[in-house]
């Protein structure tokens, strides 16, 4: 692993992650592999689903939707074959997480696609994995081929009838393809714009058939709740949240890297303990608890249980679990600048409220950060991003315009110090010489 | 236009993958593999992958438009990515990005006169907690320092291929 471990870990998907060989299938079935499937191939499909809603699992892509739920959209009786999607398409800013999981662990993706497959009777399924994490493709071909040579996917899955197959898929470089309708335009081998909703993937989604499609750690979750249950996963996090989370801490932090944590776990002790704290004992300014979408939380608001439903009281989300540490010598029009640029150039340009908001957006931070900027700018790229919010087909707009409003909202003072002219007065310590 | 065996024997493969009449599906990853092998996304490519999926040309130009990795202009020997994104930024990124620059005098999409070396600042590739990083080609460096990417280019310029 990339990081060391900590002991408030509760190590549940990542507890293979540190054995030796952990990416071969010998090291998978003698620690509990494939022993999930057993279980779920032994029930009938309502009873899988079932034991997924009472984990209390929620889709770890960063909506937050409970995935029993989700699996029980998908029609029963379709004339149409249905299909399993795996979001690898990692792109949100501050999120690394899905890297380690198909890196460390890649069977027990493939265990959890099963379970989805025979929750819903599906046959095929694709990994959509970002273009950029080639060497991801490579160790989940090389398991997907271990796994057929071992009767654990192809035609009669153990003896059990069931038949399934599963492909990976490249992307080829777009965070929009993180977004699911366009995700399925691109495995379709089209540019990747969105849909507009209903239908929802589940009633047409891949190749105009049903198809769950879930983040790779929901995937994830599914052995362990069938084979341990899903009240023993639902104990495991708070309230209406159950299981555990990969959190990815980075920025100014002392010890970056992904840790598993109860649902909960307090966004303070994961900073100050699992993160050892910020770097040079400075103050923590802001934190972007769920990847770079997220309205930013700031130094006096970290005393929060990290779940969703948590932070959405406190008008943020749990997002993709990216957390990001800001320390107090960090230029926030800076940071706001950046993540606009990086919206902007993310943007497919279908819908004009995102197309030329992230435009306008990225022109007015830049000018304000170079010290140009005017009074009436503050007010305006409040406006501008809040015209954005809800009018596009996506959420790749809203993505743009909720951490600038908060950044806008909660530093207003650090936009007033940019004004007439004003050199930025973060500037020398965020990049010292 | 030919490619490799090993490259057609991808192509049948990945051919099999998709369902009966969705055949496009294949585009981008065969799209991908191809700029592996011939280095970029050339007029020829883009006819031959349209003549096999049953597309036009123009059909295929508006997909490679789209994706980021997909270069209509060759890159060099070594494609030096480096990520300025908030997590990457946080930790130094912007000097790694200068630093990269003034080492190859190469600005944003622009390669070395010898085609050994192309640089492009890129967003967030999923490295976020081992900052700042960067990709040669596919292959990963996290941690980095001005002082690392000095050994790391002197090793590839070393490297002849």
């Amino acid at each position: 692993m990339y990081n060391d471990p900590h002991p408030a870990e509760v190590q549940v998907l990542t507890r293979r992650f540190r054995l030796p060989n952990s990416q071969s299938i010998e090291t998978y079935l003698a620690n509990e592999g494939y022993q999930g499937l057993q279980k779920a191939l032994a029930m009938t499909p309502d009873q899988v689903i079932e034991e997924v809603k009472a984990s209390g699992l929620r889709g770890r892509g960063g909506a937050g939707f409970p995935a029993g739920l989700k699996w029980s959209f998908v029609p029963r009786h379709s004339p149409k074959p249905k299909y399993i999607v795996v979001n690898a398409d990692e792109g949100e800013p501050g999120t690394c997480k899905d890297r380690v999981l198909m890196e460390y662990d890649p069977h027990q993706l493939i265990e959890g696609v099963l379970i989805a497959a025979r929750a819903v009777d599906a046959h095929q399924g694709w990994i959509y994995i970002r273009g950029e994490y080639r060497y991801l493709l490579d160790i989940m071909d090389r398991a997907i081929a271990e796994a057929y040579q071992r009767g654990y996917l192809g035609p009669n899955i153990l003896g059990s009838g069931f038949d399934f197959d599963l492909y990976t898929h490249t992307g080829a470089g777009s965070y929009e393809c993180g977004e699911e309708s366009a995700l399925l335009e691109s495995l379709e081998g089209k540019r990747g714009i969105p849909r507009i909703r209903p239908p929802f993937p589940a009633v047409v989604g891949a190749f105009g058939s049903p198809t769950v499609l879930n983040n790779v750690e929901t995937f994830c979750a599914a052995p362990t709740i069938l084979l341990r249950g899903g009240h023993y996963f639902a104990d495991l996090g708070s309230k209406k949240n159950g299981g555990t989370r990969l959190f990815c801490l980075s920025g100014h932090v002392n010890r970056p890297g992904v840790y598993e944590l109860p649902m909960g776990f307090p966004l303070r002790r994961m900073i100050e303990e699992v993160g050892g704290g910020v770097p040079g004992g400075k103050k923590v300014k802001a934190v972007i608890p769920g990847g770079s979408s997220c309205p930013i939380l700031k130094g006096d608001e970290i005393d929060i249980p990290m779940d969703f439903d948590s932070l959405a009281a406190a008008g943020s989300m749990l997002g993709s679990g990216g957390v990001v540490i800001i320390d107090e010598d960090t230029c926030m029009v800076k940071l706001a600048m950046r993540i606009m640029k990086f919206y902007q150039h993310e943007s497919c340009g279908w819908c004009i409220p995102c197309r030329e908001g992230t435009m306008w957006l990225k022109k007015v931070l830049v000018r304000f950060h170079d010290g140009h900027g005017a009074k009436s700018d503050i007010d305006l790229i409040g406006e501008l991003a809040q015209n954005m919010l809800g009018r596009t087909f996506c959420p790749l707009g809203d993505a743009a315009a909720l951490p600038t409003i908060s950044i806008v909202k909660k530093f207003r003072h650090e936009f007033e110090e940019h004004l007439n002219g004003a050199r930025c007065p973060y500037e020398e310590h965020a990049r010292p010489r | 236009m030919t490619f490799s065996p090993e490259l057609e024997a991808r192509f049948t493969e990945l051919l099999r993958r998709y369902p009966p009449g969705y055949q496009r599906g294949a585009l981008i990853p065969m799209l991908l593999y191809a700029q592996d092998e011939v280095g970029y996304i050339t007029d020829d490519l883009i006819a031959e992958v349209a003549r096999r999926l049953s597309l036009t040309p123009l059909q295929v130009e508006e997909v490679v438009s789209y994706y980021t990795m997909l270069r209509r202009r060759p890159a060099g020997r070594h494609h030096i990515q480096i990520c300025t994104n908030i997590s990457c930024m946080l930790r130094g990124a912007e000097d790694l990005w200068d630093s990269a620059r003034r080492r190859l005098s190469l600005t944003d999409k622009e390669t070395t006169a010898d085609g050994r070396f192309s640089l492009e600042e890129v967003e967030c590739m999923g490295a976020c907690s081992w900052a700042p990083a960067l990709q040669v080609n596919y292959d990963f460096h996290h941690h980095m320092t001005p002082e690392k990417l000095d050994a790391l280019l002197e090793k590839l310029k070393a490297d002849h291929v």
